[in-house]
């Protein structure tokens, strides 16, 4: 079952499209996600895939091309990280907005400026509100699991929804680990076959796609991205349910790791995740009952899930590795309060910004973390919720 | 889907407003928009063939004898091109309700 | 993780710290361990101090952050330990291993203080002789196996030589002296008193 193998991040990805072999991938080489493209140029060079490289000269036009080719009905992936998103950023929405199931390889990076080529996810955050669906990944092998389920969700008829994988810049894009990966054969029996409903080069049904869209029509139509992105969440299960037949490997919107009689818990996105289990488990030794809540679909948002995972706790602290710059925390902490307060869950929760520009994070900033948990959690009330860590200052 | 209207609900519209049948265009009678209107006169056409290329409505009917008929004013919107590029002054534009 | 061994890298940019960590990962791969090789990306000038790291686990390796209390340290270029604080945070049951020649007294001395043991080897004798010029990463790369005690020797030397029958296909002629390097090392490697 399976291949032992150890990759980098971005080989994983990459590795992932070469299984995948999707009819097209426009890409332009953007740190940290260059070996994506770079790698899969090498694939289809050698013939190890059927796909139509098309090697951009921006970030806009790989997006434009991956639009234009998912509208003939061909299956299109990209990849990008950072200012690279940002040059895409107009595209990124005409992709959702025209139900075209694109799968993008995000590799996390702080959006200058000042310029910084290290992983934050302000990138991601960006565009959390464009129509994308966003899975995050803690480790190499969920980067890549989670790109070989992309194209089930995203193509699903009850979805139709562009998908993006996101994984931490450096931190696991370019770390060597180890990793199980599945035959080619399987993928492709997994992955199936593109066959969408309407397509453009389909000459026994001409039809037009991108049409203008005025005050009678625009707000049903965003409706209907709403409702696509609702019913992606079951669709997101049933794709990871099969998975999980074939690999033993159990996805769900979100992970909860000691968190059932917890008291305490980290909230958190990425490659975090795994050095927070660390010191969950180091702190459940000295009898801290800590817990961790790790989002993997940021979106759609698990609103329901989340408020109960987080009900039965005394301190939870939002980690953010981006700042919304609003003076009020991170989006994922902003996200998962309003989530608990729909749970009727009035649980002190407090914000931390952590990890700009790719400062990173020790177990010893995870644990002091925790420590101020204990003693929120001997509070009904915080005071002062929007808080850093690692950040100096006097 | 073509036959949609402010009163139709979301759930009974394509998504991203695409168009699943083609040539719909003629079901937007665009002559309603016309505040100038085309006079033709035959009398002065020589028939040169310069006039309904430029038609954007196709809005001038051509026979099989490759000779033009009088305008169809369910499309034609009055823009006056085909008066512009006529060379022998065979179109006129008058304002619509005037003639 | 009691089971999990840490190292850190010091080298300058080229000279290839960064492969031989990814080496060192894919030789304890080989063996059935969990690994993570991993840069620390800076200014990627030719020259510029440059950090990498290995975790080496019998069980999946959940961190993940740079190291900071290492159990080995590696040094690929003696000039770093004017500029770098090499030892910081090395623990004192644990050892550094520099490419150097500098005397055992003046390598205390730059260390300042290290109570820990220090190990060298003379990486640029042993590339010279083997492969004819200056690639200190490969008998670094045998010297930090023989150290840490990460794997066996043969066992090592067996995988090494499938690696470099693979990197060097289109080379062949170099693989042997690459061994060579490695077997050298492996000997030359000492404990200072």
């Amino acid at each position: 079952m399976g291949i032992r193998e150890r990759l980098s991040g971005n080989e994983a990805a990459a590795t992932a499209m070469k299984q995948i072999n999707p009819d097209v991938v426009a890409a332009f080489p953007i740190t940290p996600s260059t070996e994506i493209p770079q790698y899969f140029s090498t694939f289809v060079d050698n013939g190890m895939v059927d796909t139509e490289f098309v090697a951009v000269e921006s970030e806009h036009s790989a997006m434009s091309a991956c639009i234009g080719a998912e509208a003939a009905g061909a299956r299109a992936m990209t990849a990008t990280s950072a200012n690279g998103l940002s040059l895409m950023w107009e595209m990124v929405y005409i992709a959702s907005g025209m139900r075209l199931p694109i799968v993008m390889s995000l590799v996390n990076r702080a959006v200058s400026g000042p310029l910084n080529i290290h992983n934050d996810h302000s990138d991601a955050m960006g565009v959390r509100d464009a129509g994308w669906i966003m899975l995050f990944s803690e480790t190499n092998q969920e980067a890549y699991d989670n790109l070989l389920m992309a194209h089930r969700i995203a193509e699903n008829e009850k979805v139709l929804l562009p998908l993006m994988v996101c994984q931490d810049g450096f931190i696991t894009s370019h770390s060597i680990e180890n990793i199980e990966l599945l035959e080619d054969e399987k993928v492709k029996e997994f992955v199936g076959e593109y066959h969408p409903k309407h397509y453009l080069l389909n000459k026994k049904e001409p039809i037009a796609m991108g049409p203008m869209d005025l005050q009678a029509f625009l707000f049903e139509h965003k409706y209907q991205q709403a409702e696509a992105m609702r019913n992606a969440e079951q669709v997101i299960l049933e794709v990871a349910k099969d998975f999980e037949k074939m690999t033993g490997r159990k996805y769900g919107l979100i992970e909860e790791y000691r968190l059932e009689d917890a008291e305490i818990a980290i909230v958190c996105m990425n490659s975090t995740a795994g050095t927070t289990k660390e010191v969950v488990d180091a702190l459940r030794e000295k009898g801290i009952k800590a817990g961790l809540l790790k989002v993997r679909v940021f979106r759609p948002f698990p609103v329901e899930e989340i408020g109960k995972a987080l009900s039965h706790l005394k301190a939870v602290a939002v980690l953010d590795k981006a700042d919304s710059l609003n003076g009020a925390g991170g989006a994922l902490y902003t996200d998962v309060t309003s989530a608990m307060y729909l749970n009727n869950n009035n649980v002190p929760t407090s914000s931390y910004i952590y990890g700009i520009g790719g400062r990173d994070t020790t177990t010893k900033e995870i644990e002091s973390v925790f420590n101020d948990l204990v003693e929120d959690s001997k509070k009904n009330k915080i005071e002062n919720p929007f808080r850093y860590v690692g950040l100096r200052k006097e | 889907m073509t036959n949609i209207d402010k009163n139709t609900p979301a759930n009974k519209m394509t998504i991203a407003g695409n168009i699943y049948e083609a040539g719909n265009s003629k079901e937007f009678k665009t002559g309603d928009w016309r505040s100038v209107k085309p006079i033709y006169i035959p009398e002065k056409c020589i028939q040169c063939g310069l006039c309904f290329p430029v038609c954007p409505e196709d809005a001038i009917p051509v026979g099989k004898d490759q000779k033009r008929t009088d305008f169809n004013y369910d499309y034609c919107k009055g823009c006056g091109v085909c008066a512009k590029v006529c060379p022998v002054k065979a179109i006129e534009m008058k304002v619509e309700g005037e003639e | 993780m009691s089971n999990m061994i840490e190292i850190r890298w010091h080298g300058r940019g080229g000279q290839g710290a960064k492969t031989a960590s990814l080496l060192l990962a894919d030789a304890a791969f080989n063996t059935g361990k969990y690994i993570q090789g991993f840069p620390e990306y800076g200014p990627e000038r030719m020259g510029a101090p440059i950090t990498a790291y290995n975790r080496i686990s019998d069980t999946p390796i959940r961190i993940h952050s740079n190291i900071y209390e290492p159990d080995y340290v590696v040094v690929v270029d003696d000039t770093l330990l004017e500029s770098v604080d090499v030892t910081a945070g090395l623990k004192e049951d644990g050892a550094i291993v520099i490419n150097t020649t500098k005397s055992g007294d003046r390598l205390k001395e730059e260390l300042k203080g290290y109570k820990g043991k220090i190990y060298t080897i003379d990486a640029r004798k042993v590339s010279m002789e083997t492969l004819g010029s200056y690639f200190p990463n490969t008998p670094m790369l045998a010297a930090i196996v023989k150290v840490s005690k990460i794997m066996d020797e043969k066992d090592f030397l067996e995988d090494m030589k499938g690696s470099f029958k693979h990197k060097f296909a289109k080379k062949p002629e170099v693989i042997e002296g690459n061994m060579k390097a490695l077997e050298m090392a492996l000997n030359e490697v000492k404990e200072i008193a």
